[in-house]
């Protein structure tokens, strides 16, 4: 039970990066941006092979940074230059990966096995919290400098940022570029900590972002950008506990976790909205009970 | 300052709904006018607003800030020179973000944005000073989110934003129309107080016909797309109401429709 759980920090460390990623796109940006399910696989892909060719593996890592924030570049494009609808062109770029990715692995899968790792003389859970932090912190440090300011602003109010002089296309591409950068890091990552990379990898990678988003907010709010980062990366990590305690369930197979990520995430959206209308309808009620009173007190007092 | 010559613009050319936004506009503002705008209803006052700060490009015509033309930059290269409040409270300011961010938002109208901070302590110290002039106590909630704040307040800061970086010009599309008359009476008087103090050429669309005779130096009306009437600051002290609206039916030969006009 306990080296499933130290397993499953880890991991949640690990995909607190691309975590993050979705986090910029989804919830700064307000761009619903599926290219995630293949730039996670392009990161391991990068990572893996380079790994595999005597690259020392963290300057691996780093090339898979720069392959993931291409990759979002490109989306960024056809979103904003070519005017694709935004889901759509996450949609065609994840596609164009799928290709690309089987070039740059050469075949469906890739062993790491007895090459130099990542995590070789180091313990995972020391550098990923390490590394987990830096990116959080990082993250909301850019977030306050005038470029952050004007991406937040492309997300909160593209109007009002455009009529200040910034050039939402370029925010835009800038932030999704930033988030496929992060998500590829964190394939890469993975890569080196499963020992593998495969093609198949990266597919429902927006959900479990999504679902980590989703359960980090709702267990520790979002009011600042300090508090939002820091929700996302407790929400991974608590995703894969879950994820742990349900493998652990007989009847439930591996498989299922995609399903069962999915009534998560469909938990997490349906609960809060629903509780805010049925307080919505309960304050309301006690209003019209007030104001009915008072008017009636008045009544009363006027035939007195 | 501001130049605008034979600017025409068709929405929808070639269908059955092509409609003429604008024909051969032309206008012309020295450094400082004020000039208020009135019109029916698809007179073309919020195009030629969108003409002016770049959203809609015209399909002839050229627009002049300062003698250099402009009608090739896009709307956020024309932002360098040009503020802008929106008739919708909420268009102006970012609601997710605190109200010193959005201030430091304004703050970088014109200057490139770098990695630097948006908000440090000098700059805090310039927000608080603008602030103040609003008189309306935001200088004291400046990490407040400005979702939390009124349409009203919302507005004054919109307007604060749009000018403490003194813009050559200033654009006030309707900019008080969706306020309550209290609320729209503070941001019609913080609007006057500004424009005089900082001698912004200014552009301003409203439905109250009042305001437009009120505030500043020159009055235009438009119609169809043309502008119908020019009326300078030596006649413009003396205009009623009356004449304004018997000015209209005269030159376009119809009754002044529109359909949220306050008449004063």
């Amino acid at each position: 039970m306990l080296t499933s759980l130290t397993g499953a920090i880890e991991s949640g460390l690990l995909y607190a990066l691309m975590a993050l990623g979705v986090f910029i796109t989804f919830r700064i940006l307000d761009f619903p941006d599926l290219t995630v399910d293949g730039s996670f696989t392009t990161g391991a892909a990068i990572g893996a092979v380079m790994t595999v060719n005597g690259t020392a593996p963290w300057i691996a890592v780093i090339c898979a940074f720069a392959g993931g924030a291409l990759a979002g570049i490109c989306t960024g494009l056809l979103h904003t230059k070519g005017k694709i609808n935004g889901l759509l062109s996450g949609i065609i770029m994840m596609i164009a990966l799928y290709s690309i990715n089987l070039r740059i692995l050469g075949k469906p899968n890739v062993s790491l096995r007895n090459m130099d790792n990542f995590f070789d003389h180091i313990s995972v859970m020391i550098i990923m919290v390490i590394i987990a932090i830096a990116v959080k912190i990082l993250l909301d440090l850019f977030f306050k400098t005038d470029i952050g300011l004007s991406l937040r602003a492309t997300g909160d109010n593209a109007r009002m940022i455009r009529s200040f002089g910034a050039n939402t296309d370029m925010t835009t591409i800038f932030g999704v570029a930033l988030s496929n950068a992060l998500v590829a890091t964190s394939g890469a990552l993975v890569a080196q900590y499963q020992k593998f990379a495969d093609n198949n990898m990266g597919i429902g990678m927006i959900v479990i972002g999504l679902a980590s988003v989703i359960i980090g907010e709702a267990i520790f709010g979002a009011r600042s950008i300090f508090r939002a980062t820091l929700a996302v990366v407790l929400g991974s990590i608590i995703y894969r506990i879950i994820y742990a305690l349900a493998l652990r369930i007989e009847w439930l197979e591996a498989s299922d976790m995609k399903l069962i990520t999915a009534i998560i995430i469909i938990f997490a959206l349906v609960v809060p909205s629903t509780r805010r209308l049925f307080k919505q309808k309960s304050v309301a009620r006690k209003r019209t009970a007030e104001m009915l009173a008072s008017m009636e007190k008045a009544q009363s007092g006027g035939t007195r | 300052m501001l130049e605008i010559s034979n600017v025409s613009k068709l929405f929808n050319p070639g269908t059955l709904d092509e409609k003429t936004a604008l024909v051969g506009a032309k206008l012309f503002m020295k450094p400082a006018d004020f000039v208020t705008v009135i019109g029916s209803n698809g007179a073309g006052k919020s195009t030629l607003m969108n003409i002016i700060s770049g959203v809609m490009k015209p399909d002839a015509g050229e627009v002049k800030i300062d003698n250099s033309n402009v009608s090739a930059l896009s709307e956020h290269q024309r932002s360098r020179w040009i503020g802008r409040v929106f008739q919708d409270p909420m268009a102006g300011t970012a609601p997710r973000m605190t109200i010193e961010e959005n201030m430091a938002i304004a703050y970088s109208r014109g200057k490139s944005r770098g990695f630097s901070f948006g908000a440090t302590r000098a700059k805090r110290t310039i927000f608080k000073q603008e602030l103040q002039r609003l008189g309306i106590g935001l200088e004291n909630r400046l990490n407040a989110k400005v979702g939390l704040l009124s349409g009203g307040e919302r507005q004054a800061l919109s307007l604060l934003m749009a000018t403490f970086t003194r813009p050559q010009i200033l654009l006030l599309d309707e900019h008080t129309a969706a306020l309550d008359p209290a609320r729209a009476e503070l941001i019609t008087s913080l609007t006057e107080s500004i424009v005089r103090e900082m001698k912004l050429t200014t552009l301003m669309v409203t439905h109250n016909m009042e305001q437009a005779i009120r505030l500043g130096n020159r009055l235009i009306m438009m119609d169809k797309g043309r502008i119908i009437l020019d009326v300078p600051e030596e006649r413009k002290k003396d205009l009623t109401v009356e004449q304004l609206l018997g000015e209209f039916e005269r030159i376009s030969g119809k009754k002044l429709a529109d359909d949220r006009i306050v008449l004063g």
